[in-house]
């Protein structure tokens, strides 16, 4: 048996050595590096766009897909900046995450001009909830009863203090004209369903996240969301209303990206970002997105990075008046 | 009625030869993976899922074959932990404590088979559970807040000292040094990095599988080195193995309590296996008093924990399902399957996808009767894998637990902390401090750091916030007694006799 079982061990052991050894080969296969283990949303974005360049032929090779965690994504940028400055052939997942922690200096002194960001084609809308019992029923409530005496309301969210679910609800309420916004009470937890749970078990007044992670919620009855923050209505979603109708002209969303390294030539950068509109328009996308909770939101090439410049930029001012930031 | 109908539908998605097939190989691989230690439950479903993928398994075949790896690394744990005084994962650790023992007494068939009977009590009751309360359970999730989480992980603390050594200071030091380890890496709270000397390999903190490996079998390494391979610990005999009915028979109430425990605390989001069998020894530990010779390999002590952190793993299964909330790291990566495979957990998964819901059900009662199968008569095979001479089998141990470290992050850096932790385990046993509060201090340091620090958020720094509950308050005084307690019963009744290797 133990002979069977090192016999079995050592057939896997070649398979899995000569397997390398083909990937390393074709050099010209494109990687995608997820900076994260799999099945997270870093995840999803290189296998789905990955799988798609290939199946609408705009690579020849299958794109490999490598997972990198570590420090929140920091690792891999770290790699990107300092190994693989102008690797043409690799591509890295990217998210709103990304460029706030950029922002907020928690890559270890890495800026966001260390790479360029080549486009977005998709994305997690943000919205603020309150519990199916909650006494507040439109985000203008929830703004009042914060400035009436701010520590009336604490929220949940899944990311860290100064993360971006923390920064949604201030958006809106300096927009909506309070200030102050150090004294708004935020507890991080993990994930948006952990976040969910605290608001409705009564621990939370409000919870802000991404669409994806209350849809089942909703489904149920636990939850009313009170606000999505996007330009429009998502569709599927018709009778969610929007911050921006409510009056509080916020839009913040989870998109889901690729930058690729700083060096790599203004031909391949094109290059990129066309091959990326072209999953954008495919029809494998429309589904993946759909399958995924998540919005159309299509912005590639220059426009995109000056989109990722003005973000990083308010994020870090907010981040300083947060106090998150020196 | 129903809910056999029910269990009926999940039979006959989950039953057929093929994902038999794939049940008994996700049985046997998950077996070793929980046995080698470095490579926990969590990191084999992680490595498996590509596989499952590859193989273009369906969702129910990928299912069933990655709730069998879940078991099977449940069940594998213990193996090393018994034979080689090494946790396989986090939560076989306090297996180690009277399992262990009894193997150096020759009884190392009698724990196996033991610890086996126990694991399956514990996952069949605790998927019982899950048939009849996942979503009555459900809600107990709501009623958990910040202060009640902590007051949780503070009874997990309090019910520390003396455990796995006759003295408590060393216990409580050993504690600390943990809870030290734990607040390395990104808080969580305010999102700056602490203590990582702007290291970015420091920024998600130490992984406890690192700490484990290092503390165990790097630091036995040491060990070997240092007295030239002789009277090395490691090389357990085992002669034949049968059934000991009557431990089985003796432990029977203590098998039922720790899966009631280990149930529990599985079904809290975030608590996991790790504190279900830590809070089911515990338990066990102070039913029995003193006199009942925990720490020195008696039965009661190996069923307890096996039985607890099974039914641990099937009460994780709860949250993670119904509020789509996993209840330990092993989960969050099922969830991640599940959710790569389209299928949202929460709250209305048991009405729109009954067939994914229940063929998982069957498919984790099929993988328990094989585990059983396999771990009580087919013991031996595990055992031999493990039972070669010891200058063979620690740097063997040594290079797969090594190579399972590595593949964590693919970091070299990792491997330096492993040295030297294995630094530290050799020093802390030389000066008979106990390894296994350091571990715990690490695993749940962090959770109890945040649930403190999100109940002051929340209070404006009140601290009479931390016992505005019922809940909250029952656990403060289940802690403070399981904190005073020994002091008082320990003058008179005899001190346990420490484990000496």
């Amino acid at each position: 048996m133990t002979r069977t079982l090192l016999k079995a061990l050592m057939t896997s052991a070649v398979v899995a050595v000569s397997a390398t050894g083909a990937t390393t080969l074709s050099a010209s296969a494109a990687e995608c590096i997820a900076p994260a283990n799999p099945g997270g949303g870093w995840d999803f974005t290189c296998r789905q766009i990955g799988k798609i360049l290939f199946d609408i032929g705009a690579v020849d090779k299958p794109v490999q897909v490598t997972n990198m965690p570590g420090a929140g994504g920091g690792l891999a940028y770290n790699t990107v900046v300092s190994e693989r400055g102008s690797d043409e052939d690799l591509i890295v997942a990217a998210s709103s995450a990304t460029t706030t922690r950029l922002a907020q200096n928690a890559y270890a002194g890495m800026t966001a001009d260390q790479v360029r960001f080549v486009g977005a084609i998709g994305a997690d809308p943000g919205v603020i909830v309150v519990a199916a019992d909650s006494p507040y029923q439109s985000l203008g409530d929830l703004v009042e009863a914060i400035k009436a005496d701010p520590g009336s309301v604490a929220f949940a969210g899944g990311s860290a203090v100064g993360g971006f679910d923390h920064l949604k609800p201030l958006m809106v309420l300096k927009e909506g004209g309070f200030t102050d916004i150090t004294k708004v009470k935020y507890i991080g937890v993990d994930g948006g369903a952990d976040a969910i749970t605290q608001t409705v078990g009564g621990f939370t007044q409000a919870m802000t996240g991404d669409m994806s992670e209350v849809v089942s919620f909703l489904a149920n009855g636990d939850i009313r969301v009170i606000a999505v923050l996007t330009d429009q209505r998502v569709p599927g979603f018709d009778d969610i209303p929007t911050a921006k109708e409510q009056g509080y002209d916020v839009v913040a969303v989870n998109w889901r990206g690729l930058y690729v390294p700083k060096d790599i030539s203004d031909a391949k950068f094109e290059e990129w970002a066309g091959k990326l509109q072209q999953v954008a328009d495919s029809d494998a996308w429309a589904q993946a997105m759909k399958d995924n909770g998540l919005a159309p939101f299509t912005r590639v090439g220059g426009d995109f990075q000056s989109y990722v410049d003005g973000l990083v930029t308010e994020i870090n001012t907010m981040s300083k008046e947060l106090g998150v930031l020196q | 009625m129903e809910t056999l109908a029910n269990l009926a539908l999940g039979f006959s998605v989950a039953l057929s030869p093929y994902t038999l097939m794939l049940a008994v190989i996700g049985c046997f691989i998950g077996t070793i993976i929980g046995a080698l230690p470095g490579l926990g439950p969590s990191n084999g479903v992680a490595i498996l899922i590509p596989i499952s993928f590859a193989l273009g398994l369906d969702a129910t075949a990928a299912l069933v074959l990655m709730t069998a790896v879940y078991y099977g690394a449940m069940y594998g744990g213990r193996i090393s932990s018994i034979l080689l005084n090494i946790p396989g994962d986090e939560p076989a650790l306090m297996t180690t404590l009277d399992g262990y023992p009894m193997a150096k007494r020759g009884e190392a068939g009698n724990a196996l088979v033991l610890s086996g009977a126990a694991s399956f009590v514990g996952a069949f009751l605790a998927t019982i559970g899950l048939i009849l309360l996942a979503p009555v359970l459900a809600r107990v999730a709501f009623l958990f807040g910040p202060a009640e989480y902590f007051a949780l992980y503070l009874l997990a603390f309090c019910t520390l000292g003396g455990m796995a050594s006759n003295n408590q200071a060393k216990s409580a030091i050993s504690a600390c040094i943990g809870l030290g380890i734990a607040m390395i890496g990104v808080d969580s709270t305010s999102g700056l990095p602490r203590m990582t000397g702007g290291n970015l390999h420091l920024y998600d903190g130490v992984d406890f599988l690192v700490a484990i490996v290092g503390l165990f079998a790097i630091a036995e390494l040491f060990f070997f080195i240092e007295s030239h391979g002789k009277g090395s610990s490691i090389g357990v005999v085992l002669d034949k193995v049968t059934i000991p009915w009557k431990y089985i028979r003796q432990t029977v109430p203590t098998m039922l309590r720790a899966s009631g425990v280990g149930f529990v605390a599985g079904v809290l989001p975030g608590a996991g296996a790790s504190l279900g069998s830590f809070l089911a020894y515990m338990t066990e530990k102070s039913i029995a008093g003193e006199k009942g010779g925990f720490g020195t390999g008696v039965p009661k002590g190996v069923a307890a924990p096996e039985a607890g952190n099974n039914a641990a793993a099937g009460g994780a299964l709860v949250p993670m399902l119904t509020l789509g909330v996993p209840g330990s790291g092993t989960t969050a990566v099922l969830l991640a399957l599940l959710m790569t495979l389209n299928i949202t957990p929460g709250p209305t998964l048991f009405r729109d996808n009954p067939d994914v819901v229940w063929g998982l059900i069957a498919s984790l009662l099929i993988a328990n009767v094989v585990l059983l199968i396999m771990n009580v008569p087919m013991v031996k095979i595990f055992v031999k894998i493990l039972s070669v001479p010891a200058w063979i089998l620690l740097p063997g141990v040594t290079m797969v637990s090594t190579t399972g470290i590595f593949a964590l992050t693919g970091s070299y850096f990792d491997l330096l902390m492993l040295v030297g932790f294995g630094v530290l385990g050799y020093f802390l046993r030389k000066l008979d401090v106990p390894t296994v509060p350091v571990i715990l201090g690490i695993l749940l340091g962090g959770n109890m750091e945040d649930a403190l620090r999100r109940a002051m958020t929340l209070s404006d720094g009140d601290p009479s916030y931390l016992f505005s509950s019922p809940i909250a308050i029952g656990l403060w005084i289940a802690a403070i007694a399981g904190f005073v307690a020994p002091m008082f019963l320990r003058g008179l009744l005899k001190k346990p006799q420490a484990v000496s290797d």
